[in-house]
C-alpha cells in the first residue's frame, strides 16, 4: 500500500492543482490575520471558510483524480496488488496531499503571526483537524461516487450535489423542520442531526470549543451542555471517525465488486 | 496449468460469456479468436482479475483465482489499448511498475530492442500510439513469467517492430511459455499459434489446432476457415 500511497502521492504533489490549493491558503491565511489583526478573530472567519470548502475540494479532487487516474488503475490491476490496497493507497495518496496543503498553507500565516504565544493554538489545531476529516470524509465519499459512474460527467455532477447537500440543502431541510415541528419539543431532533452530517457536526465542535456558542441562544446552551462535557466530545470525534470510516469501507468494497 | 470452468459474464442483459470452459496445461501459444464483442477481452480480464465473472471458476496451478492475487505474478498482460497516466515519463511507469511486482526485470534490452532510448525521458501522453505499444511491450515482456496474455499485440506496430513482437512470442514460446493471443489478424495466428479457441456469441465453437479448423470447414488458410464458420 505504501508504494502505490507513494506513487499517488507524489504523482498529485507534481500536479498545478496542489500548489493552487496551497497557494489559496497561504493568501486566505496572511489576509484573514493582517485584516483581522486578531488571532482568534481569524481563527472564526477561517472556520466558516474551512467547513464549507475542504469538502467541495476533497469532493472535486476525489472525482477528478479517479477518472483521471483510470489508465494508472488500470495497469496496477493487472499486477499482482490487491485490489483493496489499490484503492486504498490512492485514497490516502489524495486525502493526505490534500491535508499537507491545509495544515501548510494555513500554518505558516499563523506560524508567522506568533501562534505560538497565544493561547489560541488548541483552537487552530482543532480546525485544521477538522478541516483534515472533512478532507478524509469527502474524498471517500466522492470515490465511491465516481466507482458508481463510469460516465464522468453524471459521477461528477452527483458528487457536487452531493457535497451541496451536505454543505446547505441539509441545513435548509433542518431549518424547515425546525419551523414546521415548532411546536414540539425538538433539542434532542436538533442535536440528532447535526450528528449526521459531518459538515455540521464539525462547525458545531469548532464553535463550542471558542465560546461563542452564547450567540447561539438556546440551541447554543443546549449544545454546550452536550457537546462540553467529556462524553459529548468523544461523541463527537468518534461519529467523525464512523464518518471517515464507513464510506471507506464502502469505497473498498464497491472497488472489489466492480469491472475493469 | 489453467483450468476454465463454466465461466459466466453478462453486462446487464448482455450475455457476454455462457458457461466457458477449457484447460490449458502444457506450454505453446493458444489462440482466442472470435468477431468483435464475443467476448475474448472479457474472458482475458477475468483471467487476470479485472472482471469478476458471474459464475464459474479458473484456477491456475489448482488454486481458485479469485482467493488470491498471488497468481498474477506468474501473468505478464498487454492490454488491448495502451493506456498510461499522462504525465509519467516512460522511465518512471518501467520503474514503477518493476518496484509494484517487486520482481527481478529486464527491461534494458527491449528497450533497445525496440529502440525506445530516445523516448524515456518523454512524458506518455505525449507518445504516438505505436510507441505506447512498445513501451506495452516492454513492460510485458521484461517479467520472467510462465503465462503472458496478449491482448492484441499488434496494434499500430510497424512492421519492423512486428517482426520483432514475433521473435520475442517465439523466443517465449521456446522456453515453454504458456501464451494467449487475441488477434484479427489472421495471417499472424496461423504463423504463431497452434491451438485455437474460437468463441461465438458467448460460447466456444471450436476448440483444437488450425489444421483441425481447416479440414472441418474445408478451407485453404485460417482466414477463410473463420469466415466460413461466421458465414454459416
Amino acid at each position: 500500500m505504501i508504494k502505490i500511497f507513494k506513487y499517488s502521492f507524489s504523482d498529485l504533489m507534481r500536479s498545478r492543482w496542489s500548489f493552487i490549493y496551497l497557494g489559496f491558503y497561504l493568501l486566505l491565511g496572511f489576509v484573514l490575520l493582517f485584516l483581522n489583526n486578531d488571532l482568534s478573530k481569524g481563527i472564526i472567519t477561517l472556520m466558516n471558510v474551512i467547513v464549507v470548502l475542504t469538502p467541495m475540494i476533497g469532493t472535486i479532487f476525489g472525482v477528478m483524480y479517479f477518472y483521471n487516474s483510470r489508465e494508472f488503475t488500470e495497469l496496477l490491476l493487472a499486477q499482482p496488488v490487491k485490489r483493496s490496497v489499490i484503492f486504498l493507497g490512492q485514497f490516502l495518496g489524495i486525502s493526505i496531499s490534500l491535508t499537507l496543503s491545509l495544515i501548510i498553507g494555513l500554518g505558516i500565516p499563523f506560524l508567522v503571526y506568533g501562534l505560538f504565544r497565544s493561547g489560541e493554538i488548541f483552537n487552530f489545531l482543532l480546525l485544521l483537524i477538522a478541516g483534515g476529516f472533512l478532507t478524509f470524509i469527502f474524498v471517500a465519499l466522492s470515490v465511491c461516487i465516481a466507482l458508481f459512474n463510469s460516465n464522468k460527467i453524471k459521477g461528477f455532477g452527483y458528487a457536487i450535489l452531493m457535497w451541496l447537500f451536505f454543505a446547505v440543502i441539509y441545513d435548509g431541510l433542518v431549518l424547515l423542520s425546525m419551523m414546521v415541528f415548532a411546536d414540539y419539543p425538538l433539542d434532542d431532533f436538533a442535536l440528532l442531526v447535526s450528528f449526521l452530517n459531518p459538515i455540521d457536526l464539525s462547525r458545531i465542535m469548532i464553535l463550542l470549543k471558542l465560546d461563542i456558542s452564547a450567540l447561539l441562544g438556546y440551541t447554543g446552551a443546549l449544545f454546550q451542555r452536550f457537546f462540553g462535557t467529556s462524553l459529548g466530545f468523544v461523541m463527537s470525534w468518534l461519529m467523525l471517525l464512523i464518518w471517515t470510516s464507513v464510506p471507506v469501507l464502502l469505497m473498498v468494497r464497491i472497488a472489489n465488486k466492480k469491472n475493469f | 496449468m489453467i483450468t476454465v470452468s463454466n465461466i459466466k459474464k453478462s453486462f446487464g442483459k448482455l450475455q457476454v460469456l455462457d458457461d466457458i470452459s477449457f484447460e490449458v496445461n502444457k506450454g505453446g501459444i493458444v489462440a482466442i479468436l472470435g468477431p468483435n464483442g464475443s467476448g475474448k477481452t472479457t474472458f482475458l480480464k477475468i483471467l487476470l482479475g479485472m472482471v469478476i465473472a458471474d459464475g464459474g471458476k479458473i484456477l491456475y496451478k489448482e488454486k481458485d483465482i479469485s482467493k488470491s492475487h498471488e497468481y498474477r505474478k506468474h501473468i505478464g498482460y498487454l492490454p488491448q489499448i495502451a493506456r498510461f497516466p499522462d504525465n509519467l515519463k516512460v522511465r518512471e511507469v518501467i520503474d514503477m511498475i518493476a518496484d509494484v511486482r517487486n520482481e527481478p526485470s529486464n527491461p534494458d534490452d527491449l528497450i533497445k530492442l525496440f529502440g525506445l532510448e530516445p523516448f524515456l525521458d518523454k512524458n506518455l501522453g505525449n507518445l504516438s500510439g505505436g510507441t505506447r505499444q512498445k513501451v506495452n511491450i516492454v513492460l510485458t515482456f521484461m517479467f520472467d513469467t510462465p503465462v503472458i496474455v496478449l491482448d492484441e499485440p499488434t496494434a499500430g506496430l510497424d512492421p519492423v517492430s512486428l517482426i520483432k513482437l514475433k521473435d520475442l512470442i517465439n523466443k517465449a514460446k521456446a522456453t515453454g511459455k504458456i501464451i494467449l493471443i487475441t488477434s484479427h489478424i489472421m495471417s499472424l495466428v496461423e504463423e504463431l499459434a497452434e491451438e485455437v479457441i474460437f468463441l461465438l456469441e458467448g460460447s466456444i465453437y471450436f476448440k483444437g489446432t488450425i489444421g483441425e479448423l481447416k479440414t472441418r470447414t474445408g478451407s485453404e488458410d485460417l482466414e477463410h476457415a473463420i469466415a466460413a464458420i461466421l458465414e454459416s
